[in-house]
């Protein structure tokens, strides 16, 4: 576990070095699923230990948007005012893309590889 | 013998105690989701944050003091991200076949999730500097934060957004294309990622590993577009 974990930080420190390097705006960690991604395909297959701790930290990866969540305290004020607006426009406009890009893909998706 | 006020006062300078707040009350959070199978508005990040929010405010803390606990929960989405790749990797051959089908609905989406953004926000009578900071909603924040500062919005409203689109599509995405009659796994995951980024990710996992691989996908790749087309939307329409 603690060598998987060790993984995933090293690849997360080269990606942050890679984008303070390039000056690119785009997040570090992003950049080290890149690397990570390419390792991965190339070697084939994933070693059993990293894909065990890797599934534990995605199975629980709500709890981690939670303090950033929270940070939404801070602004209350600032939305007050128009908060019906912004509430309808944020609610709305977000099941319509998710509904609009589940039914784009399921259509063109062939038969074959529809399931569920 | 210490007073009980003299051990909270104690304890609110540890970062231990919001640590384990959060935690504590995120656990039964997802404790009472379960219980009410699955009840949309019983989502557990949105109740933790409510639940936490409205502890705050009784307790007059400032959310600089819950973030010094709270900072080594948020800390994990790096690594977390990173370890996007792992189920990603595992549907290599499927993402090989789908390119072409992916590539539309993501281009579809994208544009769909900015343009909706401004046509209700408009209509309902928003502008300026809330307008525009509400169009790079749907990304991964440190993108929706670059974005927003690019084209004059406020970065720090932008990530609220983010953070509330985010709770949106995590709670009735999933519900509601059950309810439209879609169950692919792969289409279902794709549309959270490119709805509502890591937040819709999340519980694309709780789904299957299937459709997490396919959000963690949607949403690294929408971070990208989006970043692309705001300019251009808002150069077309003078914002």
């Amino acid at each position: 576990m603690i060598a998987s974990i060790a993984a995933l930080l090293v690849l997360q420190l080269i990606g942050t070095i890679i984008i303070r390097l390039t000056g690119l705006a785009f997040p570090g960690p992003v950049v080290g699923m890149l690397i990570l991604f390419a390792y991965l395909l190339w070697r084939g297959a994933t070693p059993q230990a990293f894909e065990t701790t890797t599934r534990a930290l995605l199975r629980n990866l709500a709890l981690l948007f939670v303090p950033a969540g929270v940070g939404v305290v801070t602004y209350l004020k600032a939305v007050a005012d128009q908060w019906l607006a912004l509430s309808i426009t944020l609610i709305a406009s977000a099941t319509i893309s998710i509904v609009v890009t589940g039914f784009v893909l399921h259509f063109l998706m062939p038969r074959a590889e529809r399931r569920g | 013998m210490h007073s009980l006020a003299e051990i909270w006062v104690y304890l609110e300078e540890q970062p231990l105690l919001w640590l384990t707040i959060t935690v504590g009350i995120f656990w039964l959070c997802q404790q009472l989701y379960r219980a009410a199978h699955e009840f949309p508005l019983l989502n557990p990040v949105l109740v933790s944050v409510i639940a936490i929010v409205i502890l705050l405010l009784a307790t007059g803390t400032p959310y600089d003091e819950y973030f010094d606990g709270a900072q080594f929960i948020s800390f994990l989405l790096g690594p977390a991200t990173v370890a996007l790749a792992v189920p990603l990797a595992a549907e290599a051959a499927t993402l090989k076949r789908l390119w072409l089908p992916i590539t539309i609905a993501l281009s579809v989406g994208s544009l769909t999730a900015i343009l909706s953004a401004l046509a209700i926000g408009m209509a309902l009578g928003l502008h300026g500097e809330m307008l525009v900071s509400m169009l790079p909603k749907s990304v991964t924040t440190p993108i929706a934060m670059g974005i927003s500062d690019q084209i004059g919005g406020s970065p720090s409203l932008t990530a609220v957004f983010v953070i509330l689109t985010g709770i949106v599509g995590a709670a009735t995405g999933i519900p509601l294309l059950k309810a439209l009659g879609l169950r692919d796994p792969v289409a279902k995951g794709f549309a959270l990622g490119v709805g509502s980024h890591g937040i819709g990710t999340a519980r694309a996992f709780e789904h299957s590993d299937r459709a997490g691989a396919f959000s963690g996908l949607a949403m690294g790749l929408n971070g990208a577009l989006t970043a692309i087309l705001i300019p251009i939307v808002v150069w077309l329409f003078g914002l």
